[in-house]
């Protein structure tokens, strides 16, 4: 048995007694990043797949919400940073070993391309939109051309930005639980969950969209679950930090909130009511859309603040 | 009832009899053996350091290679003794793979194989081969759990370490530095 | 700086120097075992789809296969064990804690399971196929009524057992490449996609192919993602994966890796498979020989590195 304490009288503040540095702006950010990268990833993809008008909801209504999302994301992502008047620095860098630079880097290029994609499809979605200066529609006509290049291009950035929000957690060993590979994939999988959570708010009644999309938020939730699994499995079989951290789930402070925000009300409750509707048993979508994105928040949020309290 | 062993550093020689007491005394077959002994140098020349360690199965606490185990083989019995019973033993190896200390070995006759902290011996209140037969007398063996037995008292004197703590799975060989 | 050497010349065979006790046994088998739960979800999630017909290769023709496959991967199993005749003792226990134990009863339930599902297809496949009993037939007519239900049965099991192949790896931190979280997704993709691969290779419809061919580049491009994901993983891990990952990176298994598993199974076969379905004439077979392969050898790979990668000495 050892026993350590500060003899010292050290309280920093938002690091001791445990560390709290990042409380809900980093975990806002993260969610928000995640439904816009899959929002971004699902209208891209089936653009390049060349189904662009049989799915008009998630191809050009759910992306214009994008880059309003996406500013929130990067306000909140400032709201966070304590030596505010020195971001700037951020883009005077390029390192690759910092996920916060490359996540940074693909913020900066991404923004300009979504507002370019929300603006392609404003008018498809909102037929009586106008454009204020002829300028703007000329540019838009122009722009139209490069459909394919701009897919592909905001298809690779939003699957980086989509693992970055992963991987800003997971590249630290030094707290146990984000020390997961699996994250990456999990939270990229969570966004895409959310993304279609937030198509199907949007979709009419009894489309063919909106049964194609239970099914894809269904298959999604369903390998979100197997993703969780694996991060509870992989902490038990790993080393005895992350055994110890794992704790915090299975019976320690994270426990109620963990297994019934995420697990039951963020997937397998919406994975059934998603169930019910394929099975043409009326649920209003709202219920499930809603459950999917409060535990896509919470997925992050828990997983920020049980990260920050595990510790070697 | 934890059986544990703490082997003195400062002590031992690195003579190597621990391995051939082993070898005799339990009739392990030849081209194996179930301790070994291990010399860690540390510094840089000419400031270097010598650590001289005998070493086995750590007989763990939350031992991988008893989670492991499809057939409950591998199991702990009385006084927390790691064991392997052979004619359970399917010699899958998954328990070789789960030692993080490389402690087990498969016995020419296809089961798996390990120290049993000479448990027959124990048994009789006598002590493991290896640690009776010692000439710097730098092996203890004992009870932890009796805070009276030499093993206890050593442990609370001096300092001590473990193998690769950090693997979680409580090794009860204890270095003495 | 810190040199360890076992000074009592410790030499136990396939312990020292370097780990080797699973030699080409467990691979091969923890790749039937990923070609299998392939083969079987894809059969059982078209049927569950009602696309008997439309694919009648995945559906129908590749199941009759995995009794045959489950067989040689048992027998790999079997060959591997070092206390043969003890064998029976996996199935008096059942121990949860134990990826090879919930395996071994996987494997139990699924071989049954597979062998029905390729008699109920059997007459589909060869018309003239006679069960010479009249009993047998019975049977058969009457299972076929829980048709449905097996096909989920099926669909649940195969990715257990998918991810049982990965999770008998990933279970020990005693081995710090298999010692990640990745592996099970990992070894799961690679079935899916080696099962895929099987189907492209059997078919004869060219819809089929195509589907399968489609399913196999996301599948292949799944299998990137995760392989990255374990690489960025190990690196930002403990030093004992870092050393691991090194192994890969410049280390002992740096050209097998990036050349037959990266490279010829999953780049090259996918660039293939892209030119395929832009109707560039490639003979299918080539992509899903290479995707075969390449599963085959990621498994060699990882129980190979796993053993040498190592906490002490």
């Amino acid at each position: 048995m050892i026993e350590q304490i500060i003899t010292s009288g050290k309280h920093n503040i938002g690091i001791d007694p445990v560390l709290s540095i990042w409380p809900w702006e980093v975990p806002a950010d993260l969610f928000l990043a995640g439904l816009v990268s899959g929002l971004l990833i699902i209208s891209t993809f089936l653009t390049l797949i060349g189904k662009r008008h049989d799915y008009p909801i998630a191809v050009k209504k759910a992306p214009i919400f994008a880059p309003f999302l996406l500013l929130i994301a990067l306000f909140f992502l400032f709201l966070d940073l304590s030596h505010k008047m020195y971001f700037w620095q951020l883009y005077t860098n390029i390192r690759w070993t910092s996920p916060m630079s490359w996540g940074a880097w693909t913020y900066l290029f991404l923004t300009p391309l979504t507002f370019i994609w929300a603006a392609i499809h404003l008018k498809t979605a909102y037929p009586n939109w106008k454009w204020p200066y002829e300028w703007m529609e000329n540019t838009i006509e122009y722009l139209k051309q490069y459909r394919t290049g701009l897919a592909w291009a905001i298809l690779g950035l939003s699957l980086t930005l989509s693992m970055y929000t992963g991987i800003l957690l997971s590249a630290f060993n030094a707290r146990p639980i984000w020390n997961s590979a699996i994250l990456g994939p999990l939270f990229l999988t969570s966004g895409l969950t959310s993304a279609t959570a937030f198509i199907l708010l949007n979709c009419p009644k009894g489309s063919n969209e909106k049964k194609l999309f239970c099914t894809v938020s269904l298959i999604s939730l369903g390998v979100q679950t197997f993703l969780i699994i694996h991060l509870i499995m992989g902490y038990l079989s790993s080393d005895l930090a992350q055994v110890k951290a794992a704790d915090l789930f299975l019976g320690g402070e994270f426990t109620t909130s963990f297994w019934i925000m995420i697990v039951a009300l963020g997937t397998l409750i919406p994975a059934y009511l998603h169930v019910l509707y394929l099975k043409k048993i009326k649920v209003p979508v709202i219920i499930p859309s809603i459950l999917i994105l409060t535990g896509g928040f919470f997925l992050r949020y828990i997983l920020v603040e049980a990260g920050q309290i595990s510790h070697w | 009832m934890r059986y544990a062993m703490a082997i003195d550093t400062k002590k031992c020689v690195g003579c190597s009899d621990c391995v051939v007491a082993c070898q005799v005394e339990n009739n392990v077959p030849i081209g194996h053996c179930r301790d070994w002994v291990v010399e860690a140098t540390s510094g840089t020349y000419p400031d270097l350091s010598l650590e001289i360690r005998s070493e086995r199965c750590n007989h763990c606490t939350n031992a991988p290679c008893v989670r492991c185990c499809p057939t409950e083989a591998s199991h702990i019995v009385d006084g927390g003794i790691v064991v392997v019973d052979h004619d359970e033993c399917i010699g899958c190896k998954a328990c070789i793979t789960s030692c993080p200390y490389d402690a087990r070995f498969v016995h020419p006759e296809g089961y798996v194989d390990k120290c049993t902290f000479c448990i027959h011996r124990v048994e009789k209140g006598e002590n493991p081969a290896c640690v009776s037969v010692c000439p710097t007398k730098c092996m203890y063996f004992g009870d932890t759990d009796d805070p009276n037995s030499e093993i206890s008292q050593l442990l609370r004197k001096r300092k001590w370490k473990t193998l690769i703590p950090e693997a979680g799975t409580e090794p009860n060989i204890y270095y003495l530095t | 700086m810190i040199e360890e050497v076992i000074v009592s010349g410790r030499s136990n065979p396939e312990i020292d120097p370097y780990l080797h006790v699973w030699g080409w046994e467990i691979p091969f088998y923890l790749f039937i075992g990923g070609l299998v739960a392939g083969i079987l979800f894809f059969s059982a999630v078209y049927t569950i789809r009602g696309k008997q017909d439309d694919y009648p290769t995945a559906v129908k023709f590749a199941p009759m296969f995995t009794p045959l496959l489950l067989a040689l991967g048992l027998s790999a199993l079997l060959l591997d064990l070092s206390h043969k005749l003890y064998f029976w003792q996996l199935y008096t226990n059942i121990r949860w804690e134990s990826p090879m134990s919930w395996g071994a009863w996987t494997l139990m339930i699924i071989y049954p399971l597979a062998i029905v599902w390729s008699a109920l297809w059997i007459k589909d496949v060869f018309p003239k196929w006679d069960w010479k009993f009249k009993w047998l037939e019975d049977w058969i007519e009457i299972i076929r009524q829980y048709q449905k239900y097996m096909a989920w049965a099926l669909m649940v099991l195969s990715i257990v057992l998918g991810m049982y192949t990965g999770i008998l790896l990933s279970a020990f931190n005693a081995r710090p490449f298999w010692n990640t979280a990745i592996l099970g997704p990992l070894f799961l993709t690679s079935g899916l996609s080696a099962g895929a691969a099987l189907i492209m290779l059997l078919s004869k419809k060219e819809g089929e192919k195509r589907l399968f061919a489609r399913i196999d580049l996301m599948l292949i491009g799944t299998e990137l993602f995760l392989i990255i994901h374990l690489f960025m993983g190990f690196l930002a891990g403990t030093n004992v994966h870092i050393e691991a990952a090194r192994l890969f990176l410049g280390g002992e298994f740096t050209n097998s890796f990036w050349i037959f598993v990266v490279f010829g199974g999953l780049i090259f076969p996918a660039i293939l498979e892209l030119l395929e379905l832009r109707k560039i004439k490639i003979p299918h077979y080539i992509s899903a020989i290479l995707v075969l392969f390449g599963s085959l050898a990621l498994r060699f790979i990882v129980v190979d590195a796993g053993q040498a990668s190592r906490w002490l000495y």
